[in-house]
């Protein structure tokens, strides 16, 4: 055959191999899948517009149509507009990192059913990896959409009162949650039938968990039995740790009596993250394994 | 054996109650081309899965370069490459990004794998497309794209599930021609087909399994030697010297032509190959008959399928669709 003689013989080497990376190997390949997912985000850049433009729609919509009717304890008229929006950003931030679940779930029921997963099995990597790789990517993509909340809360209003280094803990700890919501959501996206049943249901458990908060109104108004599972909500704890990490306003009274969970914002939003990923991360991988053991 | 690339015993693999494999036994002797061949839902993507790691049989074992595929399926993924039905590349990347990412979780130096991308890019004819997402790939570019992913470790075996299949001819061929190239650098394939002529094309040894059991191996031409030798086949303009021409054939053939008369078509088994057809010409034309279409036909893996199972391939695979056509339409009233 004549065009045979055309390919070029292949010259290189004896492959290399890489010497053990000093995190080790489920690092190593949970970053180079990473890697392709956040590509992707790239390549898509339509999707990340409206996955930016929803939640500046949620800041302008609770601020302003809302705003007024819901009381801030210790500020009332305009000044407890004002005070409400200063309240609001944070718990918006909470909400926003949470929904990188909703993604995580919609990624992983189409990486499994594309042939790409094929082709990872069929490689010498970690099988973590495909995980890892998109619950990092999910958690990394909300250092933009936490930007731009940034300044979509400064042009209401909102403003960063405590200091530099409380700011900056505050967002690390949003990347925290961000990262461990996507582990649920992966887990979630390995029992999808298809990619557009994930779309739903990826979707569905992340209304209550950041409604039965206070991410948009304060606890007190709320029935009591409510109030407790708010209160023990992570994404409550979280909210309020901005808050302070913030100097926002806190929605609580003065001397208002606060489950232990609110009083220790902080240590109980590191404790439940601590908590969720040692429960999720090897259901999720167990259940990855079983699904492509098949 | 411990020349052989790949060995595979008493492979089962069960689906509720459909016995994907049953029984499989498979060498594929190193350095050569081994053709899996059979009709859809034959076992062929199941035996290729199982033997790539990438599924547990019910019972059987499988090595492949002498490397327990259950036991160590690590190191098997190590010196394996596999290409699937449906082109394993990931869409939103460009070739050159798929490239590197499938080497850099081989665990080899990025620094390598950035050579090994240019090369295999430039031998696929992918480079003026490397930066490009490969969705913007056609067909046949994706495939080669997948097969150069499924090489950058240089591997030593590679499986190949229906290569070409939903590839239009022109990349059928384009394909055939770079899995010829790496057979001649020394490299072990084995090869899922349903394309008959694609096995006769690319494999040595075949192997015919149907309903998760081997029905038949050897080399093509054994294969088609068990069903018989060449056929001449005349299609007369008038139908009137039907009679003279089967009289005619029927003193050149091995034994008595069979006439179809609808179609003014007589086939008779020869032997002798093409200078047979010769004598065939001289004799009809002295016995007045006019042609209207001669062939001297070879059995083709299809006749082999044929004269195996009852059926043809293409049978089969309809038969398969319309059994799977009505599981679906059980599933969706009892839904």
């Amino acid at each position: 055959m004549s065009a045979t003689t055309s390919l070029q013989p292949l010259t290189t080497g004896t492959p290399e191999k890489r010497s053990r990376p000093l995190l080790g190997w489920h690092l190593h390949d949970g970053l180079v899948v990473g890697k392709r997912n956040l590509i992707q985000t790239i390549r898509v850049p339509e999707l990340l517009f409206f996955s930016l433009v929803q939640p500046v729609i949620f800041v302008l919509m609770f601020a302003y149509v809302f705003g007024g009717a819901i009381p801030v304890p210790g500020a009332s008229g305009e000044a407890g507009a004002e005070a409400y929006r200063a309240y609001l950003i944070p718990g918006i931030f909470a909400q926003t990192v949470a929904f990188a679940a909703a993604s995580s779930t919609v990624g992983i029921a189409e990486d499994m059913h594309k042939g790409i997963i094929d082709r990872f099995r069929s490689l010498p990597m970690k099988a973590s990896a495909v995980l890892f790789g998109r619950t990092y990517a999910d958690a990394a993509r909300m250092i933009l959409v936490l930007a731009v909340l940034t300044i979509t809360g400064l042009v209401v209003g909102w403003r960063i009162n405590n200091g530099i280094a409380n700011a900056v803990l505050a967002y690390l700890l949003l990347l925290l949650f961000a990262y461990v919501v996507a582990w649920i959501g992966s887990w979630i996206g390995l029992y999808m039938p298809n990619p557009e049943t994930a779309n739903t249901a990826g979707l569905i458990w992340l209304f209550p968990l950041t409604f039965i908060s206070n991410a948009f109104v304060p606890l007190a108004g709320m029935p009591s039995g409510l109030q407790a599972i708010a209160a023990w909500n992570p994404l409550s704890a979280l909210t309020l740790a901005c808050r302070e990490l913030f100097g926002n306003p806190t929605g609580l009274a003065p001397g208002e009596e606060i489950y232990w969970s609110l009083a220790n914002a902080e240590l109980y939003t590191l404790l439940s993250c601590g908590v969720l990923l040692a429960i999720f991360v090897p259901l999720a991988v167990r259940k990855y394994r079983r699904t492509t053991a098949r | 054996m411990a020349d052989a690339a790949v060995v595979a015993e008493g492979l089962v693999k069960t689906y509720g109650e459909v016995r994907a494999l049953d029984g499989l036994d498979l060498v594929v002797p190193q350095g050569t081309v081994l053709g899996l061949l059979g009709p859809n839902g034959a076992g062929k993507t199941t035996a290729v899965r199982i033997l790539t790691t990438l599924l547990r049989p019910d019972s059987g074992k499988a090595t492949v370069a002498g490397i327990d595929v259950i036991k160590n399926p690590d190191k098997v993924r190590g010196i394996i490459g596999l290409t699937g039905q449906y082109a394993a590349v990931d869409e939103y990347l460009t070739g050159r990004e798929n490239i590197n990412m499938v080497g850099r979780l081989y665990h080899f130096e990025p620094a390598w794998v950035k050579k090994r991308a240019d090369e295999l890019l430039e031998r696929f004819r992918l480079t003026d497309a490397a930066d490009r997402p490969a969705k913007t790939y056609s067909g046949g570019m994706r495939r080669r794209l997948d097969l150069a992913a499924s090489l950058v470790a240089k591997p030593e075996i590679l499986f190949l599930d229906e290569p070409t299949t939903g590839l239009d001819p022109r990349s059928r061929i384009e394909l055939w021609e770079v899995i010829e190239n790496l057979v001649s650098e020394g490299t072990t394939v084995l090869l899922t087909t349903q394309y008959l002529e694609e096995a006769d094309q690319l494999a040595e040894d075949i192997v015919v399994i149907d309903r998760g059991q081997v029905i038949a191996k050897g080399t093509s031409e054994t294969l088609k030697d068990s069903v018989g030798g060449d056929r001449v086949e005349i299609v007369v303009k008038d139908p009137t010297t039907l009679d003279a021409a089967t009289a005619a054939l029927a003193a050149l053939g091995s034994s008595e032509p069979k006439v179809n008369i609808e179609d003014r078509r007589v086939t008779v088994p020869v032997t002798g190959g093409s200078t047979v057809l010769v004598d065939v010409v001289r004799g009809l034309d002295s016995a007045g008959v006019v042609l209207e279409d001669l062939s001297l036909r070879r059995p083709t893996l299809d006749d082999v399928f044929l004269s195996l199972t009852g059926r043809t391939a293409e049978e089969e695979e309809a038969a398969d669709k319309k059994a799977r056509a009505r599981s679906k339409k059980k599933k969706e009233a009892s839904a």
